[in-house]
């Protein structure tokens, strides 16, 4: 009997939590509601299933527990019942993963107006690039980096020319504009991570990877690295500032290009080509 | 244990017995059971006490050497969690861990607890002993070979331990082991602790191989006349598929370790693009880091269901003996156990939706993933179903059984958030994860190990385990560790990242210190708890109770041996012949309440068996 009771209240115990908890996510700040539309839909469904399966058991060590002067069912199989639930599971499975594919595939595909960011992260920081006038960002290769070229671009891609380079673990983001996150590592692996945008990918040094949101929620935010990358893992942090279009506007000017990091290199006169330390 | 078999004994079988099958009983066409087809084994007897109890050749006393070896590495990875959770609640009271320390606990305890200690565990612990019990053999098919097996598993024991003492310490990679950070400077023991752990897991496949061709072939060929397939015990067909998932999941870990081995030491690129580092650019090139993740999780996956599916067996048997009723939907478990197993193979990259591969990838394996969720659902119907209307004994045994079934549900549910793919984005590398995989494949297993250790416990050591004990055991583990790991899930909500040796003051992770110092709490707790379990152990030894044969009333043939705890050899001069499930509990029309396997037709004929 004590067994019921006690199964009975971590059962209900476990609801209350979930009702009661402070502990939820953070407000989200961009554009994927449906993820957490689709999580409050598998709570439903699955939570669901959680406390009924539970409290069958709780019922069964209730109604069937051992007296000397009782036997059991003897029923080997019921090829009905088993049927009416590979059914209906199957039903529940389908209602949950159709959401998800759903939201996948908008996931995976970028809109066309999302303004591309290079976010490339090495161990224990990140630096980030933007296109400049004409929208498109220079080709890079990690042998190229040097402090004159802290970003690796390609020096005989037209299109790197005016690319803008923040040197600084923050970005400053347009609010209610679509962002394709392109991510680079030059060592290990890293994932660029802000838990209000809900959305990551990992930084695969070799590769260039992507995924994108759109910020809408003015305010600041705290990158975290979501992937294990050594022992300054946990202290790798940075920062995102969305803005309203004006404010970012200003913001943008006043960044500097790779043309202009190049200039200023030649009139200090220094031997920018050796490779920087990170 | 004891083994008191007359070395001058043959087990040779008689001519007579090979060629007359029916001999002995009352109605030979009720009772026909299909003729040996080869002779007995016969067994090579122990000489000396190195032959009995070191290099031993029983597979009953390989098994208890496997099981003692990953308790061992099972107590070591849970010093490590608690020193993990003391620097997690406490901080202030770890000032002598540093990252580095921290980062090799981690490394540490995952690998030791899903390799070490819950594979080496279900399939060498329990494997060994049950197979041959269960299906009817004298042993395993190549007792040589076995004891070959769980040498190796030793050393590779060895070698791990060893990597604690090496300079720069074991590897703090963690236990995925992800190149490029796991051979780079950077990571805590990239230098000779990743070499230790590459070598420790080759050495511990090739053991691991030599144990699992030994279960599947006895299983295959050495079972007793009548144990058909489907006659067998449900904890044999899932020590059996899991045992056939090893050895092909890992080959791949096995040719992973090998060409990272190859990365670290001869610069080969396998895995390993162009790095700068420290301001230089490093002599690779080309390699691809995410090749790794696919070799990795191509074994790592279907590992979560070699512990999962023995565990399921288990339980399965457990839940059927003390409810007094045949487990229900046999044929339904046992295709269950078989499809889980094959579609476990094509789930791997579920672990890498967000790692940068092709994200089309998404599609398939969610799909798939979500698909594995229909065998496991109707494998959890059939346990509760199994209780319904059973008329069950609230002992130990079956509320380690309940905690399974709470634990293991809770831990399915959410991995169908993360199977889900974009709900799987906020949520991976939080610890949502973390929380999820504990339960599902950490706490769950470990209740039906503990329920197997109570239930088995009177045949191994011919002794019963203490009854109060054993409760204050399971209510401390159990609401213990379901308060580590129910609360741990909003962590993962709020954002959390996993692998962080400090929060620092993000805004919205101060609010989880009072919840990281709970969990905290209850895991010293919880671990503190397992040795209540060690003092029985040792109390039931000394003074215990001794068990009458088969005290549970089973019908599985482990408990008709000729002695208690069962001799070399097994079952005395003759093999048992089976006619019937092991599940034919509460018949219709029977004396008692159970139908022994060995229970010819012909003994029971008023009865209203369905299934035979």
């Amino acid at each position: 009997m004590h067994a019921g009771i006690i199964f009975l209240l971590v059962i209900v115990g476990s609801v209350l939590f979930h009702i009661f908890t402070p502990w939820y996510w953070t407000d989200i700040a961009s554009n994927w509601g449906g993820m957490d539309s689709t999580i409050t839909l598998t709570f439903w469904v699955g939570g669901g299933v959680f406390v009924a399966v539970c409290l069958f058991m709780v019922y069964c060590v209730f109604r069937y527990s051992h007296k000397e002067d009782r036997r059991a069912e003897y029923k080997p199989e019921d090829k009905k019942l088993e049927k009416i639930l590979t059914w209906a599971t199957t039903l529940g499975v389908c209602a949950l993963l159709a959401p998800g594919l759903i939201i996948w595939n908008q996931y995976v595909n970028v809109p066309k107006n999302a303004i591309e960011v290079d976010v490339m992260a090495w161990q224990w920081g990140w630096q980030y690039r933007l296109p400049g006038a004409d929208g498109k960002l220079g080709t890079t290769q990690v042998r190229n980096i040097a402090d004159n070229n802290p970003f690796g671009i390609n020096p005989d891609d037209p299109f790197g020319k005016d690319d803008v380079m923040i040197e600084s673990d923050v970005i400053n983001l347009e609010n209610n504009r679509p962002v394709k996150i392109l991510l680079r590592s030059v060592d290990v692996l890293h994932n660029w991570y802000v838990p209000q945008f809900r959305s990551k990918m990992d930084a695969v040094p070799g590769t260039v990877t992507f995924y994108w949101f759109e910020p809408n929620k003015v305010g600041e935010y705290e990158v975290l690295c979501a992937e294990y990358c050594g022992v300054g893992h946990y202290a790798m942090r940075g920062g995102v500032e969305v803005q309203d279009k004006a404010d970012y506007e200003v913001w943008l000017s006043e960044q500097e290009t790779f043309e202009q990091l190049s200039a200023r290199y030649e009139k200090l006169n220094v031997d920018g080509n050796k490779l920087a330390k990170k | 244990m004891s083994d008191e078999y007359d070395n001058n004994k043959s087990y040779q079988a008689q001519s007579s017995e090979v060629l007359d099958g029916s001999a002995g009983s009352i109605n030979p066409d009720m009772d026909y059971v299909r003729p040996a087809e080869i002779p007995e084994q016969d067994l090579y007897h122990a000489h000396s006490f190195i032959e009995k109890w070191i290099f031993c050749q029983d597979a009953k006393v390989i098994g208890v050497q496997y099981f003692l070896t990953a308790v061992f590495t099972g107590i070591v990875g849970l010093i490590l969690s608690w020193l993990m959770r003391l620097q997690l609640g406490f901080p202030e009271l770890a000032g002598f861990m540093t990252a580095e320390h921290y980062y090799q606990f981690v490394t540490m305890h995952g690998m030791i607890m899903v390799v070490y200690f819950l594979t080496a565990l279900f399939l060498g612990g329990f494997g060994n002993y049950l197979i041959p019990l269960m299906v009817g053999a004298r042993d395993m098919v190549f007792p040589y070979v076995n004891m070959l097996s769980f040498w190796m598993f030793f050393v590779a024991v060895a070698v791990l331990m060893a990597s604690f003492f090496v300079p720069g310490g074991p590897t703090g990679a963690g236990w995925t082991l992800y190149p490029p950070q796991t051979i780079l400077e950077g990571t805590p023991g990239s230098g000779t602790g990743i070499l230790l752990m590459l070598i420790s897991l080759s050495l511990f496949v090739i053991g691991f191989t030599m144990g699992g061709l030994n279960y599947m072939i006895t299983i295959l060929q050495a079972r007793t006349r009548g144990m058909t397939l489907m006659r067998m015990p449900l904890t044999v067909w899932g020590i059996f598929t899991a045992t056939v998932l090893a050895m092909l999941a890992f080959p791949a870990l096995l040719v992973s370790a090998i060409m990272m081995t190859l990365d670290k030491v001869l610069q080969t690129s396998f895995f390993m693009p162009t790095i700068l580092k420290a301001g230089e650019v490093l002599e690779y090139g080309g390699g691809s880091p995410i090749l790794f993740q696919h070799l990795f999780w191509f074994f790592g996956h279907p590992e979560v269901y070699i512990v999962a599916l023995p565990a399921f067996g288990i339980v399965s048997d457990l839940i059927s003996v003390h409810a007094r009723k045949n487990i229900f939907g046999y044929r339904m478990m046992v295709w269950a156990i078989v499809g889980i197993g094959g579609l476990s193979f094509f789930v791997w990259a579920h672990h890498m939706y967000v790692s940068g591969m092709n994200p089309w990838f998404g599609f398939f394996f969610a799909t798939t993933t979500l698909i594995i969720a229909v065998p496991t659902a109707m494998k959890v119907y059939n346990w509760i179903l199994t209780l319904w209307r059973g008329n069950i004994r609230i002992n130990t045994v079956m509320l380690w059984c309940l905690g399974f079934i709470v634990t293991f549900v809770n831990g399915g549910i959410t991995g169908i958030f993360l199977g889900n793919v974009s709900v799987d984005v906020p949520l991976s590398d939080t610890y949502f994860v973390v929380a999820h995989f504990h339960m599902v494949m950490g706490i769950a297993p470990l209740m039906v190990i503990m329920g197997a250790v109570y239930h088995w416990f009177p045949l191994v050591a011919g002794k019963m385990l203490s009854e109060t004990l054993g409760k204050w055991h399971f209510w401390i583990t159990f609401l213990g560790a379901y308060s580590i790991y129910f609360p741990m899930h909003y962590l993962g909500f709020i954002g959390v990242p996993r692998r962080y040796f400090e929060m620092y003051d993000s805004p919205y992770m101060t609010s989880t210190v009072g919840m990281n110092e709970f969990i905290s709490v209850a895991a010293f707790i919880v671990g503190a708890a397992q040795f209540i379990l060690v003092f029985n152990i040792i109390k039931t030894l000394k003074t215990g109770k001794k068990a009458e044969q088969n005290p549970w009333k089973a019908n599985s043939l482990e408990w008709y041996t000729s002695t208690v705890p069962p001799e070399h050899g097994n079952f005395g001069e003759r093999l048992p012949v089976v006619h019937r499930w092991p599940y034919d509990f509460s018949v219709p029309g029977a004396k008692d309440d159970f139908i022994p396997q060995t229970t010819a037709p012909s003994e029971v004929a008023n009865t209203e068996v369905e299934k035979t």
